[in-house]
């Protein structure tokens, strides 16, 4: 598909990606308190959003694919919106006084 | 008016609703059943339309498709927007007086109309990131929305709800992009064409599978949905049970007959299927042991689940007619259990109200209180036994008869099992309500609470119980390729 | 004028099964709604459905008789159908029904005077037999199951209706049996129609043509069917529900016993092995016998069970078992007598059972008798009902002329013809003098004893001995039981009818 010389940037993007993602859910999953899960889990995104960038990668001379950026674009504008809306819970949480 | 036009109102009529709901927050409550109903009457015209002219596309804005948002609607969508639009509908009308007089009823109908703007936006995607995006708003709303209910245990149902509709969509994320890099497409039906049996579809199977299989509480990932479920406002419970986690099994099913076909092997079918026998014991032996009613409701909810994984395994070895109804039967098991379900949360919220608890072992004399709510509970169970009539015991019907045919015997073991144990705590429910109330008080509920659940539940029992032939022929409305 | 007429009778000719199980249903429905206190009102909607119902049962015999076909079908869902049908057998046990229900209504319309939550009871109690005469007009098992169910759920309440937590006990066992059995024979159907296709009911049997090598999964198809069915049937050991199921109002206990549930469970029987298996066939496979066996333990066990009962229901509630078993046992012998002997005992158990039933509830009611052992001198407070026990309790052993006799005599002969007297009729003597020594010292110490004080006697004689509304019923049920016995060998008798279709059964 890609040139040699070209798989080697994309190839550890994605597998930086990957790892990302990896620990992310690893930090997801083991975290017991929430603000932990949240930072986690956007560890995640951003572990997605770098292998989508990656994948954009069409070689040297040629312009990246727009497809993939647009998703990151509105992947982030959705974790952003989900992370003010886990924060505001968590806040409210604290401030919660029955029980 | 353009045929194509009725999948765009199914999304937009509710959106607009949220909008509006905003602005004039007095009359949120009216513009939310207004925006329900007319949904609903939108949905109808969508199915009728599919019925008529076949399948219907859509490329929104004129972009080309791989850009632009596409819709894509066929018989399956069409039913499960029905679904969705009268469940929201039957809630729309009980919750106008079940939040009357109460704080969170202006922050209510916003959101709830933006439930319902992603559930049938989710029904009728057309390519694989919409359905991420529309997952996305649809967690988000579900979330706020049971965080309605203020408490500090509802509060903490919805960070985790939230928490674990996140980590779905990222696992979901991620194997879209395992697919791109692969196929330079996300249209399902250029994927499907081009899928290969490699490691990588291997991967994105599995990731998203495991995203969904979260989002569905599909055993041992059912974890998070029994607090998020019984804490949350009656309404939002309803929705929640009936549709929300409905929205990830129809994606699995989008995904695992269409898009996966090559990839889903009766192996992996069977440890689905096996899955969700272990949903289905688990399940209903937690209902049966339930304290409280909405708790029961919402282990209920995990074992009807598992039902319907019970169905890939026999679909992956039947072929034909017999497939066709098998499918059709799991669908109705679907429509059954969404309007049964709700129908048990409203009713479960109108008791609730009444009795200002829902301690089942205190239920004594609800049968003389309010006989039609105990009415309600009754066909709601019913519907979730799987005796006639019911959609539910059609769709078990089928399953036994697919069971036999294949020679798949043990899943007749499960599903006896899973009846006995959800006629137990049914009836454990109803011989509770039987007893004797020491002073009967006057029954003070609004008709407009009591007539929606009944006529729910009157859909799930008598209404797809014998008159649910014509889904068959629905659903034969299919395209050439992947519906997404 | 006279083609409306006739269009009318047309449409209403064709789906007349449909109308009259819709009479009871929508009445059911609509007494949910009736005021409590509106007493009048309640009962003109439960005895104008009765009457109909029986009226509109009296056309479809006529009809079934002259050789007219009645057929309702609805598909729902593919391959699956809904079938009403009525033949010869449906109208025997609808008759009987819709007989029963108008008298049993009345009934409980008295019996049931001032006590709470009427409104509930009646309604459930139309659903019930709504579902009794679905199930005996069902045309194939997929609609027999769901009508099977259906009763399951419609006398859950009656038998909870007091409330107590004896009444919600019982009925929680009564569930755990009906569920369970209801589930192994819904598990049955669908295993045997994976096999065989659709199972409409066909005189003489539909599965003889199918190859051996299914032979073996038909003889545990039957087996599971029959614990479906047996468990309302009260077949021993699946009876444990029927004695303890005793709680529930008079007119329940009647109810189930003669009409409903347990009939429903023999109905079934009958059913599967003349219309789906074929007797004929059942034989082949070997399975008759050792239905009979337990048919025949069950006859000797309730019998000796009843003999031990102070409590009067009790003691009907053991002699049902038993009696009912006369039915399977009629069933289980190969030879177009011993069937006339089961059939006809499915109308002449019901006609004896609900005036013994009655009688109970009468003494129950009026003198707060509940035992045996308070019954010394009755018969003089309450010559009409005792007479009315009497009649049903000889009618129970067997005493010519009544019609307990009729079905014994042909259960013998039956056994006879089929050469198998020598273990059937030590059953059916042994039987007789078992019922004997469970009956008789109730007629004794109730028309020959000197009278004690009454428990609690709380309707004092004035011109009749008890409330009108509860004395009509049994006197009227009695005489039917001595008139079919009297006149079995006339047109239109049980017997007569029995006889009509045993001769389509036997190819």
């Amino acid at each position: 598909m890609v040139g040699l010389s070209a798989i080697n940037p994309q190839f550890l993007y994605v597998c930086a990606g990957i790892f990302l993602f990896a620990i992310g859910l690893w930090g997801t999953w083991l975290h017991a308190h929430y603000v932990r899960k949240i930072i986690s889990l956007n560890v995640m995104g951003a572990g997605v959003f770098l292998t989508l960038i990656a994948v954009a990668y069409r070689g040297e001379h040629l312009p990246p694919d727009p497809v993939p950026h647009a998703l990151v674009l509105t992947g982030i504008v959705v974790a952003v919106s989900a992370t003010a809306l886990a924060l505001v819970i968590i806040r409210r949480l604290e401030d919660a006084t029955d029980e | 008016m353009n045929e194509a036009a009725s999948v765009v109102w199914v999304i937009s009529l509710p959106l607009l609703g949220a909008l509006l709901a905003t602005v004039w927050r007095q009359y949120a409550a009216t513009i939310g059943w207004v925006s329900s109903a007319l949904t609903a009457g939108c949905a109808v015209w969508l199915l009728w339309v599919v019925q008529r002219a076949g399948v219907q596309e859509l490329a929104l804005g004129g972009w080309e498709i791989g850009l632009g948002i596409s819709l894509y609607a066929d018989g399956l969508a069409a039913v499960m927007v029905l679904m969705s639009s009268l469940v929201v509908l039957g809630c729309s009308v009980y919750a106008r007086h079940y939040f009357r007089a109460q704080r969170q009823h202006e922050l209510f109908w916003p959101l709830w109309l933006l439930l319902a703007t992603a559930l049938n936006a989710l029904f009728l995607a057309g390519d694989l990131f919409n359905v991420y995006v529309t997952l996305e708003l649809l967690g988000i709303s579900a979330s706020a929305l049971t965080a309605l209910g203020a408490k500090r245990a509802a509060l903490r149902a919805a960070l985790r709800y939230l928490v674990v509709g996140l980590l779905g969509s990222m696992l979901y994320l991620m194997a879209i992009t395992l697919l791109y890099a692969a196929y330079g497409t996300l249209n399902a039906v250029q994927i499907a064409e081009a899928l290969q049996v490699d490691p990588l579809g291997w991967a994105a199977l599995l990731l998203m599978l495991a995203g969904l299989a979260l989002k569905m509480a599909l055993f041992p990932l059912h974890f998070w949905l029994p607090p998020a479920h019984s804490n949350a406002p009656a309404p939002v419970s309803a929705a929640l049970s009936a549709l929300v986690v409905k929205a990830a099994f129809y994606l699995v099913v989008r995904l695992w007959f269409e898009v996966f076909a090559p990839l889903t092997t009766p192996l992996l079918a069977n440890a689905l299927g096996a899955l969700g026998a272990m949903a289905v014991l688990w399940g209903s032996w937690s209902a049966l042991r339930a304290e409280r009613l909405k708790l029961l409701a919402a282990y209920s909810s995990v074992a009807q689940l598992g039902y319907l994984v019970m169905f890939f395994p026999l679909l992956a070895v039947l072929e034909g007619e017999a497939r066709q109804w098998l499918f059709g039967a799991m669908v109705l098991f679907a429509l059954s259990h969404a309007f049964a379900k709700s129908a048990l949360f409203l009713a479960a919220g109108i008791l609730l109200q009444y009795a200002g608890h829902d301690r089942i072992r205190e239920l004594s004399g609800t049968t003389q209180a309010l006989p039609l709510t105990t009415f309600v509970i009754a066909l709601a169970g019913i519907a979730l036994v799987g005796l006639p009539p019911s959609g539910a015991f059609l769709g078990k019907w089928y399953l036994l008869d697919a069971a036999f045919k294949t020679g798949q015997w043990w899943w007749v073991l499960v599903l006896v099992a899973g009846s006995l144990l959800a006629t137990a705590y049914v009836f454990r429910l109803l011989g509770h309500a039987f007893g004797h109330l020491p002073a009967v008080k006057r029954p003070v509920v609004a008709a407009t609470q009591e007539i929606p659940a009944l006529a729910l539940a009157l859909l799930a029992t008598f209404g797809l119980g014998l008159g649910a032939m014509s889904l068959w022929s629905w659903l034969a409305h299919t395209g050439t390729g992947a519906g997404l | 004028m006279n083609e409306l007429l006739n269009v009318l009778t047309e449409a209403l000719g064709k789906n007349l099964p449909l109308w009259i199980v819709l009479s009871s249903f929508s009445v059911g429905l609509v007494i949910f709604f009736v005021q409590e206190s509106s007493h009048r009102l309640r009962t003109t909607l439960n005895l104008l459905a009765a009457v109909v119902k029986l009226a509109l049962v009296g056309v479809l015999l006529w009809g079934v008789y002259h050789g007219q076909v009645y057929e309702v079908r609805w598909v729902i869902a593919p391959n699956l159908e809904l079938l009403l049908h009525a033949d010869a057998l449906s109208m025997l046990f609808v008759t009987l029904s819709a007989l029963l229900w108008l008298v049993t209504t009345v009934y409980a319309i008295g019996y049931l005077e001032h006590s709470p939550h009427r409104s509930r009871f009646f309604g459930f109690f139309s659903l019930c037999v709504s579902a009794t005469v679905g199930l005996a007009l069902a045309g194939n098992l997929v609609t027999f199951v769901m009508f099977y169910e259906f009763l399951t759920l419609a006398t859950y309440p009656l038998v909870a209706h007091k409330g107590s937590d004896e009444a919600r006990k019982a009925a929680r066992l009564y569930l755990a049996y009906t569920f369970t059995g209801g589930l192994l024979l819904l598990v049955a159907v669908v295993w045997l129609k994976s096999i065989a296709g659709p199972l409409t009911f066909v005189q003489g049997g539909i599965l003889d043509t199918l190859p051996a090598e299914t032979h073996s999964a038909l003889r545990w198809i039957f087996l599971l069917m029959i614990v479906g069915l047996g468990v309302k049937a009260a077949l021993v050991p699946l009876h444990g529900w029927l004695p303890k199921a005793m709680v529930a109002p008079a007119p329940v206990s009647a109810l189930l016993h003669a009409v409903a549930v347990v009939k429903a469970g023999a109905f079934g029987i009958v059913r599967v092995v003349y219309d789906v298996y074929g007797v004929e066939f059942a034989d082949v496979l070997g399975v008759l016998v050792p239905l009979g066996i337990v048919a025949a333990f069950t006859i000797v066990y309730g019998s000796t069970l009843a003999l031990f009962q102070d409590e009067l229901k009790k003691r009907l509630a053991y002699s049902t078992v038993s009696q009912v078993s006369y039915i399977v046992l009629g069933t289980a012998i190969l030879g177009p007598l011993a069937t006339v002997g089961g059939i006809v005992h499915l109308v002449h158990q019901g006609l004896m059972k609900i005036t013994l039933f009655f009688a109970a509830g009468n003494y129950a009611e009026t003198l707060g008798i509940h035992r045996v052992s308070q019954m010394n001198g009755v018969g003089k407070r309450m010559p009409l009902t005792t007479l009315a026990f009497t009649l049903g309790a000889l009618g129970m052993i067997g005493i010519p002329p009544m019609a307990g006799f009729i079905s014994k005599w042909y259960l013998g002969l039956g056994a006879l013809e089929a050469g198998v007297l020598l273990w059937v009729m030590p059953v059916l003597i042994a039987s007789s003098l078992l019922n004997a020594a469970y009956f008789l010292p109730i007629l004794y110490r109730a028309w020959f004893l000197p009278a004690d004080s009454w428990p609690d006697e709380h309707i004092q004689a004035q011109r009749w001995e008890t409330h009108g509304m509860l004395l009509w019923p049994p006197v009227i049920t009695a005489s039917l039981a001595l008139l079919a016995g009297l006149f079995a060998s006339l047109p239109f008798s049980p017997l007569e009818w029995a006889q009509l279709i045993t001769a389509r059964e036997y190819k």
